[in-house]
């Protein structure tokens, strides 16, 4: 036991490039990629809601696919590109997915959206969901408990130019 | 003068929401924060023996272990501990008080360290031995024997147990609700920032800064001005934020014994050691003539509460509101468990008791070969019996005929089983839903600059609600300026005061505190601009004056106007401050309450009991709506969580252990994306002139009451199964 309570791993140095930008950071290896954002790089756009991978608060695009940034240690994306809900919006210009999300009122307290939006960016990259009934599939990793679901729905046709 | 209010203007906060800028309680910075991490009691029942903190604090940046016995002082009489949201009856929990356990999950210590990685490691080093106590209890159905009566507001009514026997046609059943919890997204935080001297600032997640600040000033002895409480942003909360959480506590304990910031999260499975919905058996007696109409009607619900606080809410007494009889009984039974105090949660007391009365409604349909929407209009009640009042407004029978219009009921076959398509069976039914319109007094700020913008301040909380943007609405009507120019500050304990935000009061309080206070800026502007040299306005009485398009103007009379600005520079007015705190006119003269009418589809997989619900019609009648786009996403908020407590949702406890097995939001099942299908609000045009200037009565909970009676009477109707134990799971059908 008390040699347990010495045990703190060394750090590792790493890079990420983060909303195009290149970040170093020294981080102890159990450090997720999700508090590195917050912790580490002030970046608490994105969100923590359950820390087990299981509510999808915390997703990002990692190189330019959607991912759980709490299951993910951030020594393991050394070198890789991380959009957050911070990297989405251009010289002020909302992402057509933000704005579409405030037009149909996609969220209510606001804590689950950086991660539903970071997912449907990801979702519409992918272009697998063609009607709404796959986009409701595709879209069940992240939870809302305000019960926005039909609204995201709503906002996600949009950005994908249909009705 | 009405460019906003009844519009469907997007939230103002939207574009914080969507672009990550909006800060919630855990996402403050501090320098040299430090951060906590909270150790829990393993056993439901007894006293620490023995807590060995040695080998945590032996862990590099590891600062300190708090415990019951290494803390600074906390105060020793329970009116401090008592928020005001607190039972009447009861003495609250105190974290870190003294070496008694009063359930499972009880925070016993908390390890603050440099980074929280290191604090979560330490706090697995941190041994606990208990002295345990045998003789606990957890499991409701086991004890319900020992529950006991506690006071009830409504008083029976005749002979409801004589009438009850007597009846040609009686419906008797318990319908069982289990434990349930709020699980909002964001998990509960607590950012205290050390600003020396002892002076603190706290961003807590609270549905009442106010709340939270006194509460911590009598748990601390602080003065008002040491400590400061905000939450600008609340990532959910549904009545877990109504009471101060015990991470407040624990994170303003770790700033005092340190002298630094520190900031407490609460893990998901931890946030299951604070408040949920009681698990309720609920009974019900229905009799009835063969015509339809009541002779009877009893309610008893019989709940649990902790064995420190008794909580009850009014899970009975809805039928005095609803259905006509001259017989009624209700009453509230508490069984006293080795759990935390239960707590409000989304529309508490009635979520459970209507629902347990919508469906025992649909049983006696059955029984008599009703129309389940033709008894509820048979036993219509146009006032409320309980208290003999008639309703400020009550458009229920509109909600039933523009619900069952909009679903399509006249084309519903009424025997069960009869509707196929495919593999599943189909499902038709609906429920009535009842909630209360509350208002409370509220203060707001207006302060007015010359260039025509206005911040308009309270202490109120936008718990995703949309405070923000009907505030800037009523603002930007009551000032005649366009919505842009408003800003609205809120959530913050020196702001003017507001209650916490609950119960479906705040809507209508708060936007009649701002047309107090913007009424104050209209006639000191109305003054001004008739002074001004050859004013338009000149010998226009004040009365007749309104603001609008910038403008002070005669009503009626736009081109007799001067520029805001204009009549502030002659005044010399940079900025017109006024405070107003709105109390409403007590008035017992009439009944107040929201309903709604709800219509659900289900489709049930017949050989594997899958549940679908493919669609809800919600028709509400809840007086003016201030916003239809954000009013609607409530109500729509509310039917998930009424679909979530149909099919999803239950606290499932280990009795052998006192322990909560599913706490996590995996094995904790809420409503994900794909069981959400179509959801058609309507809101019933209901013109309240009773009960307040705007007609408004709030939507944050109607929206949840009757969904889950109106999804288990589908349910029926498709399969011929009547399940009363929530929720209705596929083992259950199929058993």
């Amino acid at each position: 036991m008390a040699d347990a309570a010495n045990q703190i791993p060394d750090r590792i140095p790493i890079n990420l490039i983060v909303n195009g930008n290149r970040r170093t950071l020294d981080l102890v290896p159990w450090t997720t990629l999700l508090d590195a954002l917050r912790e580490h790089l002030a970046l608490t756009g994105t969100k923590k809601g359950c820390d087990h991978g299981q509510c999808g608060a915390c997703t990002v695009l990692v190189d330019g696919r959607r991912v759980n940034s709490c299951l993910t240690l951030a020594v393991m994306k050394d070198g890789a590109e991380i959009t957050t809900i911070e990297g989405l919006a251009r010289d002020g210009a909302l992402h057509p997915l933000q704005q579409a999300f405030i037009d149909h009122d996609a969220f209510q307290c606001g804590y689950c959206t950086p991660g539903q939006i970071c997912s449907a960016t990801g979702l519409l990259a992918e272009g697998r969901a063609k009607d709404s009934d796959e986009i409701r599939e595709l879209m069940s990793g992240n939870l809302c408990r305000c019960g926005a679901y039909p609204n995201i729905i709503a906002a996600i046709q949009q950005a994908m130019g249909r009705p | 003068m009405n460019a906003y209010v009844g519009t469907s203007t997007s939230r103002v906060d939207g574009r914080a929401k969507v672009t990550g800028a909006a800060k919630y309680a855990g996402e403050f910075a501090a320098d040299r924060l430090l951060h906590g991490f909270v150790v829990e009691a393993t056993i439901p029942r007894g006293r620490i023996a023995r807590l060995d903190t040695s080998q945590a604090l032996k862990v590099k940046g590891v600062l300190d272990v708090l415990t019951h016995a290494h803390r600074p002082p906390l105060a020793g009489k329970d009116e401090a501990w008592k928020d005001e949201v607190a039972p009447e009856e009861g003495s609250p929990f105190r974290p870190l008080y003294d070496d008694g356990v009063k359930f499972n999950g009880q925070p016993i210590a908390l390890v603050v360290a440099e980074d929280w990685e290191t604090a979560k490691f330490a706090a697995t080093l941190v041994r606990v031995g208990y002295q345990e106590e045998q003789a606990f209890a957890t499991d409701l159905e086991a004890e319900r024997g020992k529950a006991a009566e506690v006071k009830q507001p409504h008083k029976p009514r005749g002979d409801a147990a004589g009438a009850l026997a007597a009846s040609a046609v009686r419906h008797e059943a318990d319908y069982f609700i289990p434990t349930e919890h709020h699980n909002p997204m964001e998990l509960y935080a607590t950012t205290v920032v050390w600003d020396g001297n002892g002076r603190l600032t706290v961003y807590d997640k609270t549905q009442g800064v106010q709340n939270v600040h006194r509460y911590l000033c009598n748990v601390f002895g602080k003065k008002p001005d040491d400590i400061r409480v905000l939450s600008p942003y609340v990532g959910g909360a549904f009545g877990s934020g109504l009471r101060p959480q015990y991470q407040v506590v624990l994170a303003t304990l770790g700033a005092l014994a340190l002298k630094r910031s520190v900031r407490v999260v609460l893990t998901r499975q931890q946030m299951y050691g604070l408040g949920h919905r009681p698990a309720t058996i609920e009974h019900l007696g229905l009799g009835a003539k063969p015509d339809g109409t009541l002779d009877a009607v009893t309610h008893e619900a019989t709940a649990i509460t902790s064995c420190y606080e008794d909580f009850a809410r009014n899970d009975t007494g809805w039928a005095e509101q609803l259905y006509k009889s001259p017989n009624s009984r209700y009453s509230h039974k508490l069984v006293r468990l080795d759990v935390s105090t239960p707590s409000d949660m989304r529309a508490p007391g009635a979520a459970s008791g209507v629902c347990a009365l919508e469906c025992a409604m649909d049983e006696l349909a059955v029984a008599l070969k009703l129309d389940p929407i033709e008894l509820r209009l048979k036993c219509y009640s146009d006032s409320d019996q309980s208290e003999d009042l008639p309703y400020t407004s009550k458009q229920l029978r509109a909600c039933y005929a523009r619900g069952a219009e909009a679903f399509g009921w006249n084309r519903r076959n009424p025997t069960p089983r009869a509707m196929r398509d495919g593999k599943e069976l189909v499902g038709w039914s609906m429920a009535t839903g009842v909630w209360e319109a509350l208002q409370m007094p509220v203060a707001v700020r207006i302060v007015l600059s010359a260039n025509g913008h206005a911040e308009v301040s309270c202490a109120a909380s936008d718990i995703g609600t949309g405070t923000y943007t009907i505030v800037a609405q009523v603002a930007a009507d009551a000032l005649g300026l366009p919505i842009e120019n408003i800003d609205v500050r809120l959530a913050d304990s020196t702001l003017p005061q507001a209650p916490v935000e609950g119960g479906s009061w705040m809507a209508a309080s708060s936007a009649h505190a701002v047309l107090e206070a913007a009424e104050d800026i209209r006639r000191e502007l109305a003054l001004l601009a008739s002074t001004m040299p050859s004013s338009p306005l000149a010998g226009v009485d004040a009365a007749d004056v309104v603001l609008v398009d910038g403008t002070i103007a005669k009503d009626g009379e736009k081109s007799r106007a001067v520029s805001i600005t204009d009549a502030m520079r002659h005044g010399k007015l940079e900025r017109l401050e006024k405070q107003k705190l709105n109390h409403f006119a007590e008035d017992k003269s009439h009944a107040r309450n929201t309903h709604s009418a709800v219509f659900a589809e289900v489709r049930v997989d017949e050989q594997l009991g899958v549940i679908r619900v493919t669609r809800i019609v919600s028709a509400v009648a809840a007086g003016r709506i201030l916003n239809t786009k954000t009013g609607r996403s409530q109500i729509m908020g509310g039917v998930v969580w009424g679909i979530g407590m149909a099919l999803h949702e239950e606290t499932a406890m280990d009795h052998r252990f006192g322990r909560i097995m599913n706490a996590n939001i995996a094995e904790y099942h809420i409503p994900a994306n794909a069981d959400i299908h179509d959801i058609d609000v309507i809101f019933v045009d209901e013109r309240d002139h009773h009960i307040n200037r705007l007609g408004v009565k709030g939507l944050g909970e109607i929206g949840i009451v009757g969904v889950p009676a109106a999804i288990a009477n589908a349910v029926y109707h498709a399969t011929g199964k009547r399940i009363r134990r929530f929720p209705i799971t596929l083992d259950k059908l199929l058993a």
